[in-house]
């Protein structure tokens, strides 16, 4: 049998092999991942909005959006991500510079959502699916979060973000539901989900939108 | 939560009697050791399984919800999104590694063969972990959540887990120094490793994640590296040195081969660190990566194989123990479900087959097989071994610790089948461009309501356990001496 040192070497030296190989190595080749600058047509991509899309991104990890929705978009050999229409080309490291944290995804209970924003730009559409998923897609499993909501009496002029609802859902006259300041920065989020833009390294496919 | 206890008094000679033999010197100082260890391991073993329930609870508010979504639908901190981490979280944090670490305390003071000084600070150890955990879990029910899988707790909780489990490693490290001299068992090996691993592991994600806060894909790499190696390297090796010890221990055999067992061990080391690399297949990362993390998950079935046959070998002519044998019967399902882990991992990171399971449920069926079939089967044997010669008292009843094992055997399988089997459909579903979406949702319902089903059975098991448990610490048993056993056995009992 061996002796003590030896194997705490081993031990010591199998694991700091995988750490280096699947942890260091990739940081050394991705770490420094730039935007793509188009010099002559004055583009950026992506670009850091910040902002709002910051907030709505902390409300989308608390709500745990990322548990059933995924944001990656594989190529036409790892899935029918395209053909379902979920983007226009598969998404590449350089996607994600700025997604902090990053939504990946390991889940598609629901649809990917790289591209909510290009595929839905209408913010009312998704206070929508927010407040009333089963009144948006019958059978949905999707949780509603009608907490991100709030209820108030409509003084004077009706607000702009209020919900048109009908149904069951309306709320009785003289009242309105409105987002609260955190379904407003979600949404924003949502809507700056577009991860169409062509980039040098999927060149083919970008075309094809 | 205070635990009591008042562990076995070993039965010292009386001056002027006849002089004992080595077998009972042999005995007296195992009792000793296991005295000086049982405050400790009965606080890990008691919080662990106080934890369990939580988890229980919450698994099943998760399955309720995934085909009826108003279900508890009007509570923030109980929407999907946060129950499910919560869950989780108290399955891994809560329940697998203070269960572990338990285990992991007193099998090094048995093959160490020395008494435990400073209990104190493995009590302290706990208790920080479990502030940790509790802190970890309120703050993702309250809605914070770092949004990276099986790393959700706020850095705070990190922070004080890595205390806590400093407080451990840095006593694991002081009992190893001090181990009598003698061979090393290949158990040792594996809690050694464990102790080693761990640190590093939980400290690198978190130091990546939030001081040096590294960007984009980066972090779902360092996720995807830390989840596989939470579950198959640390819980991997503490389970295996449970099954190690205790499979040997209890058929009165020795371990098959030595060298088999050396092989093992070092594919293990070798190859179980690369395995999160399949996680990422057509993941925006480098195409190397998922390929490493194949031809790992390929030569894992090295570890696989020596693991099987020395098991196989070791068990020959004894596998009626699993008749008799509370212990022997869980730790053999555990063994068993090892072993399946593996195939499933390597069969589900095949390109073709990922493809179409990448985003479905079979990813949480792996994370079961792991976590509950294997580990957490082998915990439970080994507490079924453990405990009551800590407390001083056996098990009140068999017939409870059978309806324990039968729920969670039949409950987790049931689990895992519709999780791997719900996920492979759904993925296909998906696959399909025909098929509208709303469609693949209602494709999965069966599957979801299987989940709830399976759900009931182990609520069931694991009320049996935790009552079985408690009049157990409570003494209500036999006093200590028989094993609690399923039936009664010829000759020597273990
Ligand atoms: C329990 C799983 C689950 C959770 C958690 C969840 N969703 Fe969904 N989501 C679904 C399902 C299923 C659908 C598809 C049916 C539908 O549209 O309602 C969906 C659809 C959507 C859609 C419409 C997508 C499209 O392209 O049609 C959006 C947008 C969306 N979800 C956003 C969110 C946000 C934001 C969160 C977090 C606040 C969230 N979802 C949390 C399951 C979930």
């Amino acid at each position: 049998m061996k002796t003590f040192p030896a194997i705490f070497t081993g031990i010591f030296a199998t694991f700091a092999l995988g750490w280096a190989g699947a942890v260091m190595i990739p940081q050394f080749q991705l770490g420094g991942l730039q935007p793509q600058v188009d010099e002559e047509m004055g583009d950026i991509y992506p670009i850091n909005v910040g902002g709002v899309t910051d907030q709505g991104r902390r409300v989308y990890a608390s709500e745990g959006c990322f548990y059933c929705h995924s944001q990656q978009v594989r190529g036409k050999f790892d899935g029918s991500d395209i053909e379902r229409g979920w983007g226009g080309r598969r998404t590449v490291a350089r996607d994600y510079i700025y997604d902090d944290p990053i939504f990946l995804g390991s889940m598609r209970k629901g649809p990917d959502l790289a591209n909510a924003g290009a595929r839905t730009t209408k913010p009312e559409s998704f206070y929508r699916e927010l407040y009333d998923p089963r009144g948006a897609v019958p059978g949905s499993t999707m949780p509603s979060y009608r907490y991100l909501f709030t209820k108030r009496k409509i003084s004077g002029q009706r607000s702009v973000d209020a919900l048109d609802l009908a149904g069951p859902d309306a709320p009785e006259p003289g009242y309105e539901i409105v987002p609260t300041g955190e379904a407003k920065a979600l949404v924003g989020y949502l809507l700056s989900l577009d991860r169409n833009h062509a980039l040098k390294e999927v060149p083919q496919e970008a075309k094809k939108k | 939560m205070s635990v009591t206890v008042t562990p076995t008094k070993p039965v010292l000679p009386q001056p002027g009697s006849a002089p004992i033999s080595v077998a009972e010197l042999d005995q007296v100082d195992r009792a000793l050791i296991d005295a000086s260890a049982s405050g400790p391991v009965l606080f890990f073993y008691t919080t662990a399984i106080t934890w369990l329930l939580a988890a229980t609870v919450f698994g099943f508010i998760s399955s309720m919800k995934m085909h009826s979504p108003e279900f508890l639908g009007g509570w923030s901190f109980l929407t999907y999104g946060r129950i499910w981490p919560a869950y989780i979280d108290t399955l891994t944090y809560g329940w697998a590694c203070p269960a572990g670490m338990g285990t992991l305390i007193w099998l090094m003071v048995r093959l160490c063969r020395v008494s435990l000084r400073k209990p104190a600070l493995l009590v302290f150890g706990g208790i920080f972990w479990n502030i940790g955990v509790t802190v970890g879990v309120v703050n993702i029910l309250l809605g914070v959540n770092s949004g990276h899988a099986l790393l959700e707790f706020p850095s705070s909780a990190s922070a004080i887990l890595f205390i806590a489990y400093s407080l451990i490693a840095i006593w694991g490290v002081a009992v190893f120094e001090n181990r009598r001299p003698g061979p090393v068992y290949v158990s040792l090996w594996y809690l050694v490793g464990a102790l080693f691993w761990f640190p590093w592991l939980y400290g690198a994600a978190n130091l990546m994640l939030t001081v040096l806060h590294v960007r984009g894909v980066m972090q779902s790499i360092v996720v995807a590296w830390f989840g596989a190696n939470f579950i198959g390297l640390w819980m991997g090796a503490i389970g295996l040195a449970s099954v190690y010890y205790f499979i040997p221990k209890v058929t009165g055999r020795p371990v098959a081969s030595y060298y088999l067992a050396s092989i093992g061990f070092w594919s293990f080391a070798l190859f179980y660190p690369w395995l999160g690399g399949a996680h990422l297949a057509g993941s925006p990362v480098p195409v190397w990566m998922p390929t490493m993390g194949i031809a790992a998950s390929i030569m894992s079935v090295v570890t696989l194989a020596t693991v099987f046959v020395n098991f196989a070998m070791t068990m020959r002519g004894s596998y009626n123990m699993i008749y008799h044998s509370p212990t022997i019967r869980f730790t053999f399902y555990g063994a068993v479900a090892f072993i399946v882990t593996g195939l499933v991992n390597m069969i589900g990171s095949f390109r073709s087959v990922d493809r179409l399971t990448h985003f479905t449920e079979f990813g949480a069926g792996e994370l079961h097989l792991g976590v509950y079939a294997f580990f957490s089967m082998a915990m439970f044997g080994a507490i079924y071994y453990i405990a009551p010669r800590l407390v001083g008292c056996e098990w009140l009843s068999a017939t409870m610790i059978r309806l324990h094992f039968w729920a969670s055997a039949y409950g987790i399988g049931l689990l895992i089948c519709m999780m791997l089997f719900g996920g492979l459909a759904h993925g296909s579903a998906m696959d399909n461009t025909g098929q509208p979406f709303e469609s693949v949702i209602e494709m999965g319902q069966p599957y979801m309501r299987g989940q709830t089903v399976a759900w009931i059975v182990l609520i069931i098991g694991h009320a049996f356990f935790t009552i079985n448990f408690l009049l157990m610490i409570l003494r209500f048993g036999k006093p200590a001496g028989q094993p609690t056993l399923f039936a009664p056995m010829e000759g020597e009992p273990h």
